[in-house]
C-alpha cells in the first residue's frame, strides 16, 4: 500500500523497525529456550553454568527422573482432571446463563438485575479471607471441587458471551425455529451453539488457560500434596523450595533440587501451553477484537 | 438455565461479603460472627498506624502506577512498529512469539526468572558480567532492584497481548484518512501522528482509564513467586501482604479489614474508570 514511500530515512527506519522487532520476538522466546536447553544437559554442565541455548553433554536424564516422580505424575493428572472437569462445567454454566441474558428486556424482565447481579462481582468482591472461609466451611478444602466451583463463573467472559449472542446470531433464524414450535433448549442447542463456535473456542481457551496455570487456590484448598495441581505442585518445588510437604527420601530430594530437573518440570509444565496457543491464536484475536468493538 | 450460574456466583461471592463483617470484629473461629466482639474501626487504625502497612500500600501504589504507563506505552509504541511491516510473515512470526508468555503462569515464568537472574550463574548475570565486567546483581533480593525487574517482567509477558487492542484499532482506521495526507504530501512519520495517533485516541483512553480500576493490584500471582523476605521493604504489596497476615499468621479480621480497604478504593476507582471511558471515549462494557 505504501511501496512507493521510499525516501533514504524511511528505509533506514524500515531496516531499524525490522531489527528492534526481531530483537523483541527473541526476548520473548530466548529464556524458553535457554531452560529447554538446561534440561536435555547435563546435570554436571548445568550446575557449572556453561549451558546457553544449546544443551552441553545432551541426556534425557531429567526427563526420566520427572516423570519417575510419583509426585509430580501425581500433580499432572490432577492438573488434566482440573481442566477437563473445570473448563466443561465453565462453560455449561456460563453459555446456559449466556443464553438467558442474550435475550432482549422485553422477552426476559429483569434481565438487567441479572446482569447488575454478575456484573457487581468484577466491581466488589469479599476478598481473600472471607472467601476462603467460605470454601473451608462447606468442605470442599482437599477436594477438586475446591479448585473448580468458586471460578465457575468468570464474569467477563460471560459479558463476551453475552454480547456475542446477542450481536451475531440472526432473530429472524430463531423466530423462525419458534415458529416451526422449536422450544428454548433446541434453539440453544441447534442455533446458538453453532453459530458461536469461535467465542466457545476462545472463552474455553481462556478457561483452560486460567485452570492450568492456577496454583494458589491449589495451596491454600489442598492440605495434602497428593491433591496439588501440577503449578501448586511446582510453586512449592522450584519458587519457595519447600519440600517439608513432600515426605521425600534424600535421593528424590536430590533430584528434586537438581537444576536440569526443576528446568524440565517447568518445561513440561509450560508444554500444554505451547502446543494448543499457535491453534487457536487466530480464534482468540478474532474474539478478542470483537469483545472490545463496541457498538 | 440461569439458576446455576445465579447459585455459584451467590455461594462463592456474596456470601463471602457477609463475612466482611469480620473485619468490624475480633473474629475467634469458635465464637463465630454472630458472638465474636464488636471492635469497631479499630483494625483500620492499626493499618494506618503500622509502618509495614503504610508501606505495603505505597510499595502497591508504586508498582502498579509503573505497571499501568509501561503496559499502557510499550505496546502502543510496539503496534505502532507492527504496523509498519509490510512483509507478512514476519508480522505474523513476531506476533505469534510476543503474544505467548502472556499464556505461560508466574509460576513457569517465575521459575525460569529466578533461574536466569540468579546472581550465582544465572545467564543475565554472566552476560552482564562479560559484557560490564561487574559484580554479579542480586536481582531478586535488592531493594533497589526488585521494583525495576517486576515492572520490566510483567510489561514482557504481556506486551505483546496487549498489542492486540492497538492493532485492532490501527486496522480500523479508515484509509482514505491516509490517502488524504499524502495527497497533503505528508510523510509516513507525519501521517502517524496526525492520522494513526489521534484515531487511536479513543482506545487509548479506554485502556488507560479502564486500568485505573487496577491501581491496587500490583500483581499477586507475579510478586507472590519472585519475591523473598529480603526484598519485602520495596515488593510487599496489599495482597500478598493480607495472604501473610490474614492467612499464613491467622489473623483473620485484621486481614479482612485490609482486603476490604482494598475493595473500597477500587471499587471507586472501578467505577470512576468506567464513567470517564464512558464519557470520554463513549465506552460500554454491556
Amino acid at each position: 500500500m505504501h511501496h512507493y514511500q521510499k525516501s533514504l530515512s524511511y528505509k533506514i527506519f524500515t531496516i531499524f523497525n525490522y531489527f528492534i522487532l526481531a530483537l523483541i520476538a527473541l526476548l520473548c522466546i530466548l529464556p524458553l529456550i535457554h531452560i529447554l536447553a538446561v534440561s536435555f544437559s547435563g546435570s554436571a554442565a548445568a550446575t557449572a553454568n556453561i549451558v546457553g541455548l544449546w544443551p552441553v553433554d545432551f541426556t534425557l536424564d531429567a526427563y526420566k527422573k520427572t516423570i519417575g516422580n510419583e509426585n509430580f505424575v501425581r500433580a499432572l493428572f490432577n492438573s488434566f482432571l482440573r481442566v477437563i472437569l473445570g473448563t466443561s462445567i465453565s462453560m455449561a454454566f456460563m453459555l446456559c446463563a449466556a443464553y438467558s441474558l442474550s435475550k432482549s428486556d422485553y422477552d426476559f424482565k429483569g434481565r438487567k438485575i441479572y446482569m447488575w447481579f454478575f456484573v457487581f462481582t468484577m466491581l466488589f468482591h469479599g476478598g481473600l479471607v472471607p472467601t476462603y472461609m467460605v470454601v473451608t466451611k462447606l468442605g470442599l478444602t482437599d477436594t477438586i471441587w475446591a479448585l473448580v466451583l468458586p471460578s465457575a463463573i468468570n464474569a467477563f467472559n460471560l459479558i463476551l458471551l453475552v454480547n456475542f449472542f446477542r450481536t451475531s446470531v440472526p432473530k429472524s433464524l430463531e423466530e423462525a425455529a419458534i415458529i416451526d414450535g422449536a422450544n428454548h433448549f433446541t434453539i440453544f442447542w441447534r442455533i446458538y451453539l453453532p453459530i458461536s463456535v469461535p467465542a466457545i473456542a476462545t472463552i474455553s481457551l481462556f478457561t483452560i488457560v486460567f485452570h492450568w496455570n492456577s496454583w494458589f487456590d491449589g495451596m491454600i484448598y489442598m492440605s495434602n500434596v497428593k491433591h496439588y495441581p501440577l503449578s501448586t505442585f511446582l510453586q512449592t518445588i522450584i519458587v519457595q523450595q519447600d519440600f517439608s510437604k513432600m515426605s521425600v527420601d534424600a535421593e528424590t530430594l536430590k533430584n528434586l533440587s537438581e537444576r536440569t530437573v526443576k528446568s524440565a518440570q517447568i518445561f513440561i509444565a509450560a508444554l500444554p501451553m505451547l502446543i494448543i496457543y499457535p491453534f487457536v491464536q487466530k480464534f482468540f484475536v478474532k474474539g478478542i477484537v470483537l469483545g472490545a468493538e463496541k457498538e | 438455565m440461569l439458576l446455576p450460574a445465579v447459585i455459584i456466583v451467590f455461594i462463592f461471592q456474596y456470601i463471602p461479603l457477609l463475612g466482611l463483617v469480620m473485619a468490624f470484629q475480633d473474629y475467634e473461629p469458635w465464637l463465630g460472627f454472630l458472638h465474636s466482639p464488636w471492635v469497631g474501626l479499630e483494625h483500620f487504625k492499626t493499618m494506618f498506624e503500622y509502618e509495614d502497612a503504610r508501606q505495603v500500600i505505597w510499595n502497591t501504589l508504586v508498582i502498579s502506577t509503573l505497571k499501568i504507563i509501561f503496559n499502557l506505552v510499550v505496546p502502543l509504541v510496539f503496534a505502532l512498529l507492527l504496523n509498519e511491516v509490510y512483509i507478512m510473515k514476519f508480522k505474523r512470526t513476531v506476533q505469534t512469539i510476543v503474544y505467548l508468555p502472556h499464556f505461560l503462569s508466574w509460576v513457569i515464568l517465575g521459575g525460569i526468572l529466578i533461574d536466569m537472574l540468579s546472581p550465582e550463574g544465572g545467564i543475565v548475570n554472566r552476560v552482564f558480567v562479560s559484557l560490564f565486567n561487574i559484580e554479579p546483581i542480586f536481582f531478586l533480593g535488592d531493594n533497589d532492584w526488585f521494583r525495576t525487574v517486576v515492572v520490566i517482567t510483567d510489561v514482557w509477558k504481556e506486551c505483546g497481548f496487549n498489542t492486540i487492542v492497538f492493532l485492532a484499532a490501527i486496522t480500523s482506521i479508515n484509509p482514505t484518512l491516509y490517502e488524504a495526507a499524502i495527497v497533503d504530501g505528508a510523510n509516513r512519520w507525519q501521517q502517524t501522528i496526525y492520522v494513526t495517533l489521534p484515531s487511536m485516541l479513543p482506545i487509548i483512553i479506554v485502556v488507560g482509564t479502564l486500568s485505573l480500576g487496577n491501581i491496587l493490584n500490583a500483581g499477586f500471582d507475579q510478586i507472590l513467586n519472585l519475591y523473598n523476605p529480603l526484598v519485602y521493604k520495596t515488593g510487599d504489596i496489599i495482597d500478598t501482604y493480607v495472604y501473610r497476615v490474614g492467612l499464613l499468621n491467622g489473623d483473620f479480621s485484621y486481614g479482612t479489614a485490609v482486603g476490604l480497604f482494598k475493595s473500597v478504593i477500587s471499587f471507586i476507582l472501578v467505577v470512576t474508570g468506567y464513567r470517564l471511558a464512558y464519557k470520554y471515549a463513549n465506552y460500554k462494557v454491556f
